[in-house]
């Protein structure tokens, strides 16, 4: 039986936007979530611009604050709340949870070389005592993400967009932690070397087992590297399946749209898609009832009323729509 | 079918401090009316700089080779666009005949003028027309790339419009001086896949009713697969393979292209392992001798690949590749 890394219920995140007539507005990023992160896997999170997945992983890094809801954390030998968490254990807690940024060229100081920039997680935690331990460590880690001694010599100036992403990934793993948040790690990167990284994370996760929550809005990717997928829409959580099913029989009708949205290689196979119409709505003006029936072609007037809570059929595939077992005996008509 | 423009042994480079930059060494192609012509290679193969020679756009430390020509057919004859000098002579080029859409709809836009006040500048630069006229078009072309409510929209600020519309708006700014040649750089990456799924879609209608020549740069090789009728892979600077869409993807002869597509997380097969292009692209300052792509080809044939440059070889009428592998046995 596996473990459960990271448990989220109810999971809310708002922020208070400017002061309107009728006192502070909260904009809902992240809206009573569901969630749970098996150790060890690698899970995708999914959604467009402004779906909340990047807050929502940030939440779960305590870099932004939990508004409502619970949350916790449990690797074997720690068990923490991280609504609550603070002081030493918040620190503690910053060693076994990390982040990967999506741009390799703005996070990394242009003024410190690779060794400094790998080490500096070291040194402002405390984890190593001496010089030699330090070096010890990171030279240990550039290994494994296959940078040698001469790259660590370097400035960051020096180096392409995938080696760039590789010493982000060993800045975040110095500190030896259990759970990354990978924000759109690969999406700055050329196709060619996206590969390339793509298959650095996966090799990390099974050497050093290290649980991944994979943000991205690329689908095709997210296919090829994670365990277990789950679909944002403006805050709420609309899908979660094993990767596998999810891409074999997606129930949501928003899932349903993203995949067709994808630019198909085969030239002979052009406009074949179900397109949406209009845009994500803003979070701040949210529709009622189902948040996605402005753009949904099976919406009836019962999604403009009631929101669909987040159903689970017992076979791990989750999904809050009202007719998704409707639609799925139609389209096996 | 009547070429549009035609690009000849196009070399770009830079003047910098660290001396002579290459940026395109020596590229041809030639696009007619009503085609669609994709660019595809990643960062620092030169896409861009392509394009902006085109309109004659690059900055002032750009040195053109001796044979570099690219000529654009008109009704009023070819025009010489390396040729031109004043700002009046370039008019053409820069948003009369050629037209050029950005990646970041939001940097194309000026923040403290509307939309319709730039859209009526440009269109009134170009056209001999009233103020009345030039808002009359612009309302039109931005009601006909799907803006709702266009009146509405074309007295707002770029910050007001969402990303889909701001790159539709922008789109709508670049054809109502019905452009013969469209420059697309990147248009669709900024946005989420269901609007871009939209534009390409757009993109396709607008093609089939102005007519007009498109050249669609990306990195993407699925947006090219669902929009260009021809494509040209570029690596460093040199076109390494070009041809008929279909056949480029299904039938790749360069090693670069093959591992392009092969470096593609496909959705029909999940257990497909990943296989990037080795290694890194060179810097533009250490141009490889030879092929330029020997340093990271998995199927170096010998020491020819690393001294001699590849010639374009054939591989039907209208495909053709730069490898030594497919290079033609002298008759």
């Amino acid at each position: 039986m596996s473990e459960t890394l990271i448990k989220a219920r109810d999971f809310s995140v708002g922020f208070k936007i400017g002061s309107g007539f009728f006192g502070k507005q909260v904009l809902k990023a992240v809206d009573h979530v569901d969630l749970d992160i098996e150790k060890g896997s690698f899970f995708g999170l999914v959604g467009e611009s402004g779906s909340g997945k990047t807050t929502l992983g940030r939440a779960l890094l305590k870099a932004v604050p939990i508004t409502g809801g619970s949350a916790s954390y449990a690797d074997g030998e720690v068990d923490y709340d991280l609504t609550t968490l603070a002081g030493p254990e918040l620190k503690d807690y910053r060693k076994r949870a990390q982040l990967i940024f999506q741009d390799p060229y703005a996070a990394l100081s242009p003024r410190m070389t690779v060794r400094d920039i790998i080490a500096e997680p070291l040194e402002v935690m405390g984890l190593t005592k001496t010089r030699e331990e330090t070096d010890a460590r990171v030279r240990q880690i550039a290994a494994k993400c296959r940078l040698n001694l001469e790259h660590l010599r370097r400035f960051p100036h020096a180096f392409s967009g995938g080696q760039r992403q590789r010493i982000s990934i060993a800045r975040a793993l110095v500190s030896g932690p259990k759970f990354v948040v990978a924000d759109e790690s690969v999406a700055a990167l050329d196709v060619s070397i996206q590969a390339d990284v793509l298959n650095l994370l996966k090799e990390l996760q099974r050497d050093l087992k290290i649980t991944f929550l994979f943000i991205s809005h690329d689908l095709s990717v997210v296919a090829h590297t994670c365990d277990h997928v789950a679909v944002m829409y403006l805050g709420r959580l609309v899908e979660s399946a094993p990767t596998r099913e999810l891409f074999k029989a997606p129930r949501h009708p928003y899932t349903k749209a993203l995949f067709s949205a994808i630019p198909s290689l085969d030239p002979d196979d052009r406009g074949r898609a179900q397109k949406l119409i209009g845009e994500i709505p803003s979070p701040t003006n949210q529709p009622s009832g189902c948040k996605f029936h402005t753009r949904c072609p099976h919406a009836v007037d019962r999604c403009k009323k009631d929101e669909p809570m987040l159903e689970h059929p017992g076979d791990g595939h989750e999904v809050a729509c009202h007719r998704w077992r409707e639609l799925l005996e139609s389209a096996a008509a | 079918m009547t070429a549009l423009i035609e690009v000849k042994n196009l070399t770009i480079q830079f003047r910098t401090d660290e001396g002579l930059v290459t940026a395109v060494d020596d590229v041809s192609f030639s696009i007619d009316k009503g085609q669609v012509m994709g660019l595809v290679g990643e960062s620092g193969s030169g896409k861009s700089v392509t394009a902006k020679a085109l309109m004659n756009l690059n900055a002032r430390n750009a040195v053109y080779g001796p044979e570099s020509r690219i000529t654009l057919h008109t009704e009023a004859g070819p025009v010489e666009v390396l040729k031109l000098k004043t700002a009046r002579d370039l008019k053409i080029v820069r948003g009369g005949a050629i037209s050029k859409i950005f990646q970041e709809p939001m940097a194309s836009f000026a923040p403290a003028i509307t939309i319709g006040d730039q859209m009526v500048e440009q269109l009134r630069l170009h056209a001999d027309m009233s103020k009345a006229k030039a808002k009359e078009i612009s309302v039109e072309m931005l009601d006909r790339v799907g803006i709702s409510d266009p009146s509405r929209r074309f007295g707002q600020y770029a910050f007001e419009l969402s990303g889909g519309m701001r790159q539709r708006a922008m789109i709508a700014m670049a054809l109502s001086t019905k452009p013969k040649l469209l420059i697309a750089d990147e248009p669709t990456t900024a946005l989420d896949v269901t609007i871009q799924a939209q534009v390409i879609d757009l993109m396709k209608d607008l093609v089939n009713e102005f007519h007009m020549g498109i050249i669609f740069i990306t990195h993407d090789l699925g947006v090219i697969a669902q929009t260009a009728d021809k494509v040209a892979v570029k690596y460093l600077g040199r076109i390494v393979e070009e041809g008929p869409v279909r056949e480029v993807i299904r039938n790749p002869k360069h090693p670069y292209t093959q591992g392009l597509l092969a470096a593609l997380p496909k959705l029909d097969d999940l257990d497909a392992p990943l296989t990037p292009v080795a290694g890194d692209i060179p810097s533009p300052l250490e141009r490889p001798t030879g092929c330029v792509f020997h340093t990271r080809c998995p199927k170096i044939v010998g020491d020819v690949c690393k001294t001699a440059l590849p010639h374009d070889s054939r591989v039907d009428a209208s495909h053709r590749v730069a490898c030594h592998i497919h290079a033609e046995v002298p008759a």
